[in-house]
């Protein structure tokens, strides 16, 4: 793989392109948060890309998927930013699907992945317990009982948590090592509690409080952490795209807002004070794309060496939040009093700009954990 | 074996026997070879790669033989510098006249201009300085005023250029000055070269920030040039100029890359000088240290894309735009962190309480301020990015605002 799109890359950008401006435009987003859904998706349009194929593309083939690699995520979600779409395949795919992946037993895959990857069957991960993302903190605890497990604790942020088929619980061992639980909906002593976000999108709160599942539920405990760092990686490279097509979005709108807004008898493009600004976006944009491919392209390889993909995967994160905050908050100064309408659509992606970068870690997050790599 | 890879396989052992050890180490910059009529070499080494490559023709490996290059094609030679590089074989000179107006000449100058002055060049006997900015023209540099006057066969040059670099040191000019009206201004500019040790010529350094320089004013008292002189047509050398700033950049990256890329390791200062941070002001230097490592490789990975793209023939004018702007900005502020992480020791000015590395230091800090400048500063290359790259509009005349 290289920094820029091969073929098979190019075309399903464009395909994600097609589809995603016909099913979901930025109205459909609109739309989905007026409509006040908790699920905060569309089930036709997830109906519609489990059909082209992207709940199926990182997968083997002998697990069903089309074995095309990680590297074809990065255009689906850069689509995914520009037209502002939600779905559940960051959260079910991605980071369920990973950890589904390299931890399941054949049994427990064969149970868990066909229906995934078909989209019958949506998976959310219940990691988070503290407000800001740290992977690390796990007060939730899994006794073990004569049948199984008892689970109980709090996760506080569970992406498209509400009305999932099942969740991958993390919870901590009696030998003080992290498992992840597959819990299915319907088992008792768990409760759901709504947020609503400024993205509109799905999120909840996880309450277990003796949760009983089977024994059969633990996925393999051996490489656990090594595996959640993976299954981390790949979300946090999923987001750096997104956070790239989301810019990408914001950054043209305003490009054509100050070609067209005319103040002083003048496109508001032509002042030198805006103009500079723009370029420094444009600066911006193009230093994060470079980041994120190299992300993905470590990401590819199977064999990368972690500490390397660490890096990599840390330095996109971060370079997608940093300039997504830039581009965000010049973009609406620079619309004047439009910017900050709720009629006009920057404030859509202001919003899913900010939750993006929160999840899965902020700035200083990912430059303490490339300075752990780089320094070391 | 194809043709290309039989050459490569030639190339290869060609260098292998006859690069110097020596000269297959990173480069100090003072231990930089500039070609000219005064070539100096620090060791024997030196001098026989300078000799070898020259007797090769590789100086200008992708000029034609007629005119003293080596007649490779651009795959060719772009074999010989990965060779090159593979071997961290060292530029076995400097030299401004080869790489930026030696294209120009290729390109615009007559025939007998080119069997004059392109032969010479290509054997290193030649050190050449560019005077292009004056007093009261620098990112406006088609308001220059030097004046070109012909008399007889001569032109009778008058006026000042500035910011020469090594115009001290140079054999030759390559010069932009006006031989036509000031309306408009790009129409009345031509290209000229002229030996530097002609009567009416006087070149004065300026002392920058950083101390002694090589950076000079050249000033011209009634400076007799003949008329061969003169580059392509008289008035139209500001078409030249153009294309010779082009190449300027190009040389300008080349440059950058034989110098000694690890001198001031950021990283290396970082675990030397905050090897465990502790107090919050260790640990915010720390992050803002790490800051800018990360900035700098989402730099070398956008040259790594701009190379995947030019193979792929994709535009890249966007991110040739916006390489010198990043490069100088990112450089500046690495140099700053390096003033916190060393303190008062990478503040010195001279003397026995400071080591040489420490002075080197405060002094490509103070340099890396004229790195923004130099070369279309990075106001300018703003500008180019958003008029060239981002289409917004000319600014309008006579606007209230
Ligand atoms: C170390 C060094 C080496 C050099 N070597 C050479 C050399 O070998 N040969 C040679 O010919 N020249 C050389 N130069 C000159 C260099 O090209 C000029 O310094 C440069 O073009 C800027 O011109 P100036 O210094 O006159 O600044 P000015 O053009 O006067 O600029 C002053 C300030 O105004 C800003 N500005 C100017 N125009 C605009 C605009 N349109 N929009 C917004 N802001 C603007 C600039 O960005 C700058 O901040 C060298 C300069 C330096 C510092």
């Amino acid at each position: 793989m290289s920094l820029i799109y091969n073929e098979d890359q190019q075309q399903l950008l464009d395909s994600a392109q097609d589809f995603l401006a016909a099913r979901s435009p930025v109205a459909a987003q609109r739309a989905l948060r007026d409509a006040d859904a908790a699920v905060g998706f569309d089930p036709q349009v997830w109906q519609g890309m489990v059909e082209l194929g992207w709940s199926a593309v990182a997968f083997a083939e002998d697990q069903g998927g089309l074995d095309f690699g990680f590297a074809g995520f990065a255009p689906i979600f850069e689509q995914i930013g520009r037209h502002l779409s939600a779905s559940p395949l960051l959260s079910s795919v991605v980071l369920c699907g990973s950890l589904i992946e390299q931890l399941g037993s054949d049994s427990q895959k064969q149970g868990l992945l066909p229906g995934l990857i078909a989209g019958e069957q949506r998976w959310a991960l219940a990691l988070e317990e503290a407000d800001r993302h740290q992977p690390d903190l796990c007060d939730t605890r899994a006794i073990r009982t004569d049948s199984g497990y008892r689970l109980s604790g709090r996760k506080s942020w569970v992406i498209d948590g509400l009305e999932a088929d099942g969740w991958l619980v993390i919870a901590r061992l009696e030998d003080g090592q992290r498992g992840v639980f597959a819990v299915p909906a319907g088992t008792a002593g768990m409760t759901l509690q709504r947020r609503q976000m400024i993205d509109a999108r799905n999120m909840a709160q996880l309450l277990l409080e003796d949760a009983a599942v089977d024994a059969s539920a633990l996925l393999s405990s051996d490489q656990f952490e090594a595996a959640l760092e993976l299954a981390l990686d790949r979300g946090r490279a999923c987001l750096a795209a997104e956070l790239l097509g989301c810019c990408e979005a914001v950054f043209a709108m305003t490009l054509e807002y100050l070609r067209t807004r005319v103040q002083f008898d003048a496109p508001i493009g032509s002042f030198q004070a805006l103009q500079h600004r723009a370029a420094r976006l444009y600066v911006q944009l193009e230093l994060m794309r470079s980041s994120v491919m190299a992300a993905f392209e470590a990401l590819d390889r199977d064999q990368a060496d972690p500490a390397q993909r660490r890096q990599l995967v840390s330095l996109a994160k971060w370079k997608a939040n940093e300039a997504a905050q830039l581009i965000s908050n010049e973009a609406i100064q620079m619309h004047g009093g439009i910017g900050v309408t709720d009629e006009y659509d920057l404030g859509l992606f202001l919003k899913r700009i900010r939750m993006a970068q929160s999840q899965l870690g902020h700035s200083a997050f990912h430059v303490s954990r490339y300075a752990g790599v780089r320094l070391s | 074996m194809n043709e290309l890879e039989e050459f490569r396989a030639e190339t290869r052992a060609w260098l292998e026997a006859n690069c110097p050890a020596s000269m297959r180490t990173p480069m100090p910059s003072e231990e930089m070879v500039w070609g000219g009529r005064n070539v100096e070499f620090c060791s024997e080494d030196q001098k026989l790669w300078f000799e070898r490559m020259r007797d090769k023709s590789w100086f200008c490996p992708d000029w034609p033989v007629a005119y003293g290059g080596g007649g490779l094609d651009v795959r060719r030679s772009a074999i010989l510098d990965a060779e090159m590089r593979r071997l961290h074989c060292r530029p076995p000179q400097i030299n401004l006249g080869i790489w930026m107006l030696g294209p120009v000449l290729l390109e615009y100058a007559s025939e007998e201009q080119k069997q004059r002055f392109l032969p010479p060049m290509a054997r290193g006997e030649i050190r050449w300085c560019q005077g292009f900015s004056e007093p009261n023209a620098g990112s406006d540099l088609a308001s220059l005023r030097t004046t070109a006057v012909l008399d007889g066969d001569d032109y009778v040059i008058n006026g000042t250029k500035i910011w020469t670099s090594y115009g001290n040191k140079s054999d030759w000019m390559y010069a932009l000055v006006r031989t036509g009206p000031m309306v408009p201004k790009q129409k009345g500019i031509s290209l000229i070269v002229l030996d530097m040790t002609s009567p009416g010529v006087s070149v004065s350094p300026i002392d920058l920030i950083s101390g002694k320089s090589s950076f000079c004013q050249v000033f011209f008292d009634n400076v007799r040039v003949p008329r061969s002189q003169l580059i392509g047509e008289v008035n139209d050398g500001w078409k030249l100029g153009k294309a010779l700033l082009q190449h300027e950049r190009r040389a300008m990256s080349r440059f950058s890359e034989s110098a000694l890329p690890t001198h001031f390791d950021l990283d290396e200062y970082v675990k030397r000088c905050l090897p465990a941070p502790q107090d919050a002001d260790e640990v915010a230097l720390q992050q803002r240290a790490v800051a800018c490592l990360m900035d700098e490789q989402a730099f070398s990975l956008t040259n790594r894309r701009m190379i995947d793209s030019l193979s792929a023939r994709q535009d890249v004018s966007g991110l040739m735009a916006i390489s010198k702007l990043v490069h100088t900005e990112q450089e500046r502020e690495k140099f700053e962190i390096l003033l916190q992480l060393l303190g008062n020791q990478s503040m010195g000015w001279s003397g026995d309480g400071f080591a040489s590395r420490d002075l080197d230091l405060t002094g490509a800090w103070l340099m890396s301020f004229a790195q923004t400048i130099a070369g279309g500063s990075s106001e300018v290359q703003l500008n180019v990015i958003a008029k060239r790259v981002l289409g917004l509009p000319d600014p309008v005349q006579g606007v209230r605002s």
